[in-house]
């Protein structure tokens, strides 16, 4: 084994990479999460997500439209959830894995066309004098832009919980939607309008996938992050600090593991390919404090 | 001061084969106390929630100030000047206390100044509340004064306070009721709803009552009887149950120095409690809700296990043993809850005769049901405890509160137990069904069987319970024999009024 063809800097700017997708999935999970909804769709939306952007970046040209595309084509996905459970009052749980093969299916479907091509890719963002610092400037600083928006949706998603009043009221609904209710409050709407943000989100996360990660179209190319940002949620205790660390120790010991396959290290491939998902578990549930939205994954219906 | 506030005519509101409301007219003037007296099922809730836009009326207009009064919804009502403090509280347990009153208010300011005017308005009333506490941290009289702070920030007309004092010990009783008459002083009027007819009576100045949706009269409720007022809310004779004279036999369960941990976050933690219950006796356990009734009751009937000694059932250690263990050796628990905990709520009225039924009744043989047996189990709890369904195959969930709750209590005492725990047996039920409840658990202590009922009605323990002791912070009073207990001396074993003290506004 030779650990020194591992480079230390490529591999924590690396880590910023690989948390993305599963970052912006999660923090729209876990929207909807605190106002009381359980979305198991996350999955599907996540590949319908990759492919829409797949699609309309690479017949615009352009990858911001992608990402837009990818945007509008989970909401789309993750309203027809929201219509089924919130007005049609299905269960959630049946709904949302539901979703997920739907979501499989229909992105397989979707994709015909576009299998093997290369999509329209972003360059490098190499943010003038902040990536020059030495070491930190690589790291931090020389990644596409969206790495830096899915940071900036963590962000205004925490203040937005923290400090405004339509996040209160979100919380509110999540917490004990009977009581919101009788206070005047559209539980529907307020759930509806989480979902499609959570499907959104979803859907940005699988676009980076086949954006930019990858960067092509492959049927099932998520395989599984949209479950891990499912776990992500939960383990975090429904925080958003905690989200953006259990994201990026899972893109950690996700490139890490990747270097020491490598590298050659004398374990077998199995062992090292879970360990990020082992070694996410293990931390979030040794700081894990905190409980479930009071409402969450309960049918609201308003005659009472 | 007798100008009209709120005038209702002719509102009726029916619901698929119910009519919650039949043609209610009656008028509620400017700072007055105004009660709205009825059983279960008379349309009170209905009529609330309609004055405060949660339900639209069929017919009827209302008038609010000489102006129409249509709320579409509880924003409009709120901002016309009507609050409600709802009889379960409508707050959110993960959240402070200012930002559960931020959400009772049209545009409320930042939350800095929410805790600084709800410092001044806890002040002039007297109910002390820190902003920003976690709500669900706190006790049951302190989370109601949060409902009504968030009422009195919004410079109320019109306060609907729907059975406020069910949770609250007598001091608290007595410091909301001052509250209550300084408001109605400085020109709010009130509209109380309680089943408490002595609280009726020294509180309102007029009572208008309800029958299965219509108004049956009215009353001032000082110059009439408490009986009477229940005859006409009832419609009938009420029956008062009689204890008769019984025989006081050996400790048949004895709690040994019982403690454990709370079970949950917002749990209470048992500690050291000492108990004997002797057969034939009823032994009261009053006390202030989130004290450890919860958990005193897991301890009891096995849900939550303690160390062996500490729960002793005739000189037999029991505190490891199982729910159904412990059914076997005759110890039967009626929870609180009713749907949910003590029966299932999507399950018929035979399944969940079954569930606790199964080993003292024989309902079942070698792993499999015996339907025929349980049916007609079923049918005799429906039967002799006047529960009223169309038949044992309907589902708990389809019953009325009241009806569910006969159902709980009567399976556990035909099982005919030696020691039957009970938490609030009466919670939300009727008087007539109240007074049919107390009765059965009198009856079955004077056939031999020892008897705890945890209760916060403390007139309801006064009636039933030979020895009363009180829990408080987990720990529980030393008891005491009911008869010629003081309400002043109850309070004391309750552990007093939390932090409260009257109003001390000056009257202007």
């Amino acid at each position: 084994m030779d650990l020194s063809s591992i480079n230390p800097i490529l591999l924590l700017a690396s880590l910023m990479v690989a948390a993305t997708p599963i970052m912006l999935a999660a923090i729209g999970e876990l929207v909807v999460e605190r106002s009381g909804v359980l979305n198991l769709g996350v999955e599907g939306m996540m590949i319908t997500g990759a492919v829409c952007g797949f699609i309309v970046s690479v017949s615009t040209g352009s990858p911001w439209l992608g990402f837009i595309g990818a945007a509008i084509g989970g909401a789309m996905l993750a309203s027809l959830f929201g219509f089924l459970t919130q007005y049609l009052l299905s269960n959630q749980v049946a709904t949302g894995l539901a979703l997920t093969l739907f979501g499989l299916g229909l992105s397989a479907l979707m994709g015909q066309g576009y299998i093997g091509i290369k999509s329209p890719s972003f360059p490098d963002w190499h943010i003038p004098l902040l990536g020059d610092i030495p070491v930190i400037g690589p790291i931090v600083f020389q990644h596409d832009p969206m790495v830096y928006v899915g940071l900036l949706i963590v962000l205004a998603v925490w203040a937005f919980l923290k400090f405004s009043r339509a996040g209160l009221i979100l919380r509110a609904v999540g917490e004990n939607h009977d009581a919101a209710h009788a206070l005047g409050y559209k539980v529907k709407r307020v759930r509806m309008l989480a979902i499609m943000f959570g499907g959104a989100c979803a859907g940005l996360g699988g676009a980076y996938l086949s954006l930019v990660r990858v960067p092509q179209w492959t049927e099932g190319m998520t395989a599984g992050a949209g479950w891990i940002a499912l776990a992500i949620v939960v383990f975090a205790s429904w925080k958003p600090g905690r989200l953006l660390l259990g994201a990026y120790l899972f893109g950690g010991v996700t490139v890490l593991q990747l270097n020491l396959q490598a590298a050659g290290m004398a374990i077998p491939v199995e062992y090292l390919s879970m360990s990020p998902y082992l070694a996410t578990i293990v931390v979030l549930v040794i700081m894990r404090a905190g409980r479930a939205p009071g409402s969450l994954g309960r049918i609201f219906h308003a005659s009472r | 001061m007798s100008e009209i506030l709120l005038a209702l005519k002719g509102l009726t509101k029916a619901y698929p084969g119910v009519v919650a409301n039949s043609d209610v007219s009656f008028d509620i003037e400017r700072g007055e106390i105004h009660a709205l007296l009825g059983e279960n099922g008379a349309g009170k809730s209905t009529l609330v929630k309609t004055i405060y836009g949660l339900v639209k009326p069929d017919t009827g207009t209302m008038t609010l100030n000489g102006a129409a009064f249509t709320p579409a919804e509880p924003r409009a009502a709120r901002i016309a000047g009507v609050a409600m403090v709802f009889q379960h509280f409508s707050l959110f347990d993960a959240m402070n206390v200012a930002e559960n009153i931020a959400l009772g208010m049209e545009n409320p300011p930042p939350q800095r100044e929410i805790a600084t005017r709800v410092r001044e308005v806890s002040e002039k009333y007297g109910l002390p509340l820190d902003p920003s506490r976690i709500v669900g941290e706190l006790s049951a009289g302190e989370r109601q004064r949060v409902e009504i702070i968030r009422c009195l920030l919004q410079d109320p007309k019109l306060l609907i306070m729907d059975e406020p004092t069910s949770v609250l010990t007598p001091q608290e009783v007595d410091i909301l009721f001052e509250t209550l008459r300084k408001l109605s002083a400085e020109g709010t009027a009130i509209l109380y709803i309680s089943h408490k007819l002595e609280e009726i009576r020294s509180l309102c100045d007029r009572a208008t009552v309800l029958r299965l949706g219509a108004v049956v009269g009215d009353c001032i409720p000082r110059d009439t009887s408490a009986r009477d007022m229940a005859e006409l809310m009832v419609g009938a004779k009420l029956q008062v149950p009689t204890k008769a004279e019984r025989a006081v036999g050996r400790g048949v369960l004895v709690l040994n120095g019982l403690s454990a941990p709370a079970p949950h976050q917002f749990g209470t933690p048992l500690r050291d409690i000492n108990l004997r219950v002797r057969a034939g006796e009823v032994m009261g356990i009053g006390g202030v809700a989130g004290n450890g009734q919860d958990e005193l009751v897991a301890a009891l009937s096995g849900e939550m296990r303690t160390a062996n000694g500490m729960v002793m059932l005739d000189e037999q250690p029991i505190g490891k043993l199982g729910p159904n263990a412990r059914r076997k050796l005759g110890l039967s628990v009626a929870p609180e809850e009713r749907n949910g905990h003590a029966a299932a709520g999507d399950m018929s009225l035979v399944e969940n005769a079954v569930l606790t039924g199964a080993v003292r009744q024989g309902l079942t043989s070698r792993g499999f049901l015996r339907w025929g047996k349980a049916r007609a189990f079923a049918d005799q709890i429906i039967k002799d405890f006047d529960v009223r369904t169309p038949g044992a195959a309907n589902t708990a969930g389809a019953l009325s509160g009241g009806n569910l709750q006969k159902f709980v209590i009567g399976r556990e005492i035909l099982q005919a137990p030696d020691v039957l725990v009970v938490n609030q047996p009466t919670w939300g039920v009727d008087a007539a069904a109240a007074a049919a409840i107390r009765q059965a658990l009198l009856d079955l202590a004077a056939n031999g069987a020892a008897v705890i009922v945890i209760s916060q009605d403390l007139d309801e323990l006064m009636e039933i319970s030979d020895q009363f002791a009180a829990l408080n912070e987990g720990r529980l009073s030393e008891p005491r024999a009911a008869n010629g207990l003081t309400v002043d001396e109850i309070g004391l074993m309750l552990g007093g009024a939390h932090d409260m003290e009257v109003a001390h506004v000056a009257t202007s």
